[in-house]
């Protein structure tokens, strides 16, 4: 059985192999981005069309729900968060395309998606506290606590890349497993929990990377 | 032919340690569901506060039966020990 940690190598650019899920991100990237600027061309006030009432109401619930978390303004940090939680419902989702791995199924997208939400704690820390404050807020109960909130940084931020992948990476597993054991229609009860898991997993790597900012923006120097 | 006993212990500790690490998490998953099921009976107004901290908190300890999943698959797929 293939290796879950390893992925297909399509073909080499250069020295870089590029793998199948790379060319599924690309292709994500590129429907998200395009459908988004689509989406957007001809927005109106008087009469709305009915995408934009859709996407509206999405950017709505997803403004309150940062309201809710971080109790502060959400226009800062509406585009990171929303984008977040798009681009992986989406990657989760694309399981169900016949042929398709999704791309948070591999440990690398996970990695940067993790180190993503990691550097934007650092710069919305730094932005509303000064490099001195953020660093001050290291040492918050005492200075004892330095290394241990200095590895709690790291340690959480590992969590969420492997909580991601194990995740999205187990459901295609279970799927691929049953399907090489029962045949063809078996694994449609665990397709439909693999969807399920992939909506409540992209909502937790939002609403934590909410979580984790909003303790940076909101300690007190 | 020669027994490899690393592949050996290698593939039973694998099924271990997801039994094991999907033990600890059950109960503890089934105690938060149960606390904030009573929490909801109590104040249903609270549900929105409620149900997103219980998603939350179940993601973050199904994170170390998940851990435990990932170790199997290390030993699994990716044994070091194993050439």
């Amino acid at each position: 059985m293939k290796s879950p940690l390893s992925s297909d190598i399509l073909f080499h650019v250069g020295p870089l192999a590029i793998t199948q899920q790379v060319v599924a991100t690309w292709v994500l990237i590129a429907i998200l981005g395009i459908g988004s600027a689509l989406a957007t061309r001809r927005l109106r006030v008087d009469q709305p069309g009915r995408l934009q009432v859709l996407l509206e109401a999405f950017i709505e619930t997803v403004q309150r729900q940062i309201k809710d978390t971080m109790r502060c303004d959400p226009a800062r940090f509406l585009p990171l968060i929303a984008t977040l939680f798009l681009f992986i419902l989406c990657a989760n989702l694309s399981s169900l395309i016949p042929g398709n791995e999704p791309p948070t199924a591999s440990i690398e997208t996970d990695a940067v998606l993790a180190l993503l939400v990691f550097f934007s704690v650092i710069h919305h820390g730094v932005r509303s506290h000064g490099v001195l404050g953020y660093l001050r807020s290291f040492a918050k109960p005492s200075w004892i606590m330095i290394p241990l909130n200095l590895l709690e940084h790291l340690t959480r931020t590992v969590a969420l890349m492997v909580r991601l992948f194990g995740n999205v990476m187990s459901g295609a597993f279970v799927i691929a497993v049953v399907l090489s054991l029962a045949g063809l229609f078996v694994p449609i009860p665990f397709m439909a929990l693999e969807v399920l898991t992939g909506i409540i997993q992209a909502y937790i790597f939002s609403v934590l990377a909410m979580v984790f900012i909003g303790a940076a923006v909101r300690e007190e120097s | 032919m020669e027994i490899n006993w690393i592949e050996i212990v290698s593939i039973i500790m694998a099924g271990f340690s997801v039994s094991f690490g999907a033990l600890g998490p059950a109960l503890a998953e089934g105690r938060s569901v149960a606390a904030a099921m009573d929490a909801l009976a109590r104040q249903p107004e609270a549900s929105a506060t409620i149900s997103r901290t219980l998603f939350v908190g179940l993601a973050m300890i199904e994170t170390t039966a998940i851990y435990c999943l990932v170790i199997a698959l290390l030993l699994l797929f990716a044994n070091p020990f194993i050439k």
